[in-house]
């Protein structure tokens, strides 16, 4: 039993959860071994000529393509810029590939290239080189995404989960779950969509304003991680961040951020909020003097309007999340396992 | 949020969960029975909350987690029969029987699909009129009466592609059971709540009348569980037993007797094993003779195996609430939520999963 899960892949492997991680680290870093990978951050960082860059690489199978406040274009530009802005990185250059299934409408993907035009306008990223594949009706589901990017790095910054410090402050941007919870309604026609909207945007911006506002201060050193929580939610990232930095994560249920129609939607399906996923928020672990700082820039961006300082980081258990329950109780977060899933009774 | 916050705020939790310490004159061991009231409990982190006198277990309360291998087999064969589409709540897909679960059937080919209502499922029969669409059909009292619906619905709509592999389960034959067993020390149950809307809170009185045991009806939220503890702790002071409903804004003692009207006139009770339990007499549910072209076992010829637990899997003592999770040798080590042996650590609402993700105790 145990052997024919381990010689297939299942959705569980690419749900960001532990079997994807168990799949990074059994397999591909077993046979790709360049330290700029082994150091799993959302980007690579690369030291070539003397400039620090910034490279990475997403792809992108959303179902729907087109959603409440966003679509797979502005999702494949965003998340690339995301992963770069989240080592620090000025984000410069994009790729675009497509990978298109025979019969796809013409006019949906010419929606989809402009959407993808808007985006890179807006975000004031290019893209500079790209590639099309056609496959038969059938080998793909209607279109995939890839976007690579890369970015430069200030050399005052220093972003890597390793400088996590007990009694650093952790900052979350935003409101948590209202990506996933919009595909996940869209998807299965469930009708309380109402106000639900996707957060797809681009984080580089509010990055660069905390990280020139900590660099005029001198204080760029107190910015030791950035991560965006996308599959596996808070939750999942904050475990990532306790065990790569062997820290505990403590946070308060209370103070973290949410739409209400999306605490709704969870609370009438049964889903933990901190496991689903965002597409424009990131969780900024700094040191504490310098967290409400950090919060005013975050404050003064639309994006960043709803921003909070949700916890800390202690020693209590290492390489865990403690969640401290808005009603007054306490329990760990593990990553995600699977995908989160409605429950029945 | 409404009907939701006051039901959590901290400064009721914390003095109720003062009362219930100033009510317990001696260890007591209460016990859940649904595995909605098993995450809350989780989820809040209220043993976190409570005194450590007051031991709470864990009972079969998930439909997934009771449901035995030789059943998941039968899915995953019906699953690999031709223009098939197999139609599932999403806690079923990942648990394994002994040769693989319905993910693995899937990734190998089949065509499962995830619902969230048996009325996908004819939607589906509805779209693909070529295919046979079986929904497995496990859960409570609480999913019960939707699936006695949609089968009233395929009847007399004549969808003939629409069908259900019959795994439901009715909670008070498992209750008797779980009371003849002279191992079980519980000192107090928490009636599920869901079940209790459909069953009334009268479905429970036999409990306290036959078996003297100290039962309330508990909504979900931290202040309805702690509140149905005290209710409990008042029960085990006095040494009256009987069934207090704790749940009153959504449960009544007759319950809900349209959709009880509505599982008679579908359903005839059977006799059906529970993963650690064994077989219990008239705890199951199949389709009356009228309505046999919707039970896939029949239509098809299934049989449905005998098969054992996983060796060294303890789900089914756990599911007596005999044994905690950390007891298991299997437990966090071999057994875990990506790599699951038993039930009880797949479903979202199995104990051991629960244990696993959000424990504090663990440690």
């Amino acid at each position: 039993m145990q052997d024919k899960t381990q010689k297939q892949i299942t959705l569980d492997h690419g749900s960001g959860g532990s079997a994807s991680s168990e799949l990074i680290e059994s397999l591909f870093l077993e046979y790709l071994t360049d330290p700029a990978l082994h150091r799993m951050e959302d980007a690579a960082v690369l030291n070539i000529q003397g400039k620090k860059l910034a490279f990475s690489t997403d792809s992108f199978v959303v179902d729907p393509i087109f959603f409440p406040g966003g679509s797979i274009g502005e999702l494949a530009i965003n998340g690339t810029i995301n992963d770069l802005a989240m080592q620090g990185a000025r984000p410069a250059a994009l790729s675009l590939g497509l990978i298109i299934e025979e019969g796809f409408g013409l006019d949906d993907l010419e929606r989809i290239i402009r959407d993808i035009a808007d985006t890179c306008r807006k975000a004031e990223v290019p893209v500079v080189t790209g590639d099309t594949k056609v496959v038969p009706r059938g080998k793909a589901d209607r279109i995939f995404i890839n976007t690579s990017g890369i970015g430069i790095i200030d050399e005052a910054a220093d972003i890597s989960s390793s400088r996590i410090r007990e009694g650093d402050a952790v900052l979350l941007s935003g409101t948590v779950a209202d990506h996933g919870i919009t595909i996940l309604t869209s998807r299965e026609g469930l009708e309380f969509q109402g106000e639900l909207q996707s957060d797809t945007c681009a984080l580089h911006k509010m990055v660069q304003s905390i990280l020139g506002k900590l660099i005029q201060s001198s204080s760029v050193h107190a910015l030791h991680a950035l991560r965006d929580p996308t599959r596996g939610g808070l939750a999942t990232t904050l475990s990532e961040l306790a065990r790569s930095s062997g820290t505990c994560m403590e946070i308060f249920e209370a103070e973290i951020p949410i739409a209400a129609p999306v605490r709704a939607a969870c609370e009438l399906m049964g889903l933990d909020p901190l496991y689903i996923a965002n597409e424009g928020k990131f969780i900024a672990i700094a040191e504490e003097q310098h967290a409400e700082s950090i919060i005013e820039v975050m404050r003064s961006f639309p994006e960043g309007h709803n921003c909070s300082i949700i916890g800390k980081v202690t020693s209590n258990y290492p390489g865990k999340v403690v969640v401290h329950t808005s009603s007054g109780g306490s329990r760990f977060a593990e990553p995600l396992t699977g995908e989160p899933l409605p429950r029945i009774c | 949020m409404k009907y939701i916050d006051e039901y959590r705020n901290p400064d009721l939790v914390r003095s109720l969960s003062a009362e219930i310490e100033r009510k317990l004159t001696r260890p007591v061991r209460i016990m859940e029975v649904c595995g909605t009231h098993t995450m809350a409990i989780f989820r809040h982190g209220l043993r976190r909350i409570l005194p450590d006198k007051l031991q709470l277990v864990s009972g079969p309360g998930c439909p997934v987690c009771v449901t035995p291998p030789g059943l998941i087999d039968a899915f995953c064969r019906v699953a690999g029969c031709k223009d098939v589409i197999i139609t599932t709540f999403g806690d079923m897909i990942r648990v394994p029987g002994s040769s693989g679960s319905l993910a693995d059937t899937r990734a190998a080919g089949a065509d499962i699909r995830i619902v969230y209502s048996p009325a996908d499922a004819i939607e589906i029969a509805r779209d693909n009129p070529a295919k046979l669409v079986v929904f497995i059909a496990i859960g409570f009292e609480t999913t019960i009466p939707l699936i006695a619906a949609s089968i009233l619905q395929a009847y007399r709509e004549d969808i003939k592609n629409f069908c259900i592999f019959p795994a439901n389960k009715i909670m008070p034959p498992a209750l008797e059971t779980l009371m003849q067993d002279t191992r079980l020390t519980i000192d107090g149950l928490l009636c599920p709540g869901h079940v209790s809307i459909i069953t009334g809170s009268d479905a429970f009185s036999f409990l306290s009348e036959d078996y003297g045991l100290c039962c309330a009806v508990a909504g979900f939220e931290p202040a309805d569980i702690l509140l149905a503890i005290l209710a409990l702790l008042e029960q085990i002071n006095e040494g009256s037993p009987r069934v207090d409903n704790c749940y009153a804004r959504a449960v009544t003692s007759s319950g809900n007797i349209k959709a009880r009207e509505l599982i008679e006139e579908v359903f005839i009770p059977v006799d059906s094993r529970w993963r650690g339990l064994g077989t219990i007499a008239g705890s199951g549910l199949v389709p009356k003779q009228r309505y046999a072209d919707f039970d896939v076992t029949r239509r098809l010829g299934i049989e449905v195996p005998e098969l054992d637990e996983p060796p060294g899997c303890l789900c089914g003592e756990i599911l007596k609430g005999r044994k905690m999770p950390n007891e298991c040798p299997l437990f966090g080590k071999i057994c875990t939520p990506s790599a699951p042996i038993g039930p009880c650590m797949v479903s979202n609402e199995g104990t051991c999963a629960a244990w696993y993700r959000f424990g504090m105790e663990s440690i």
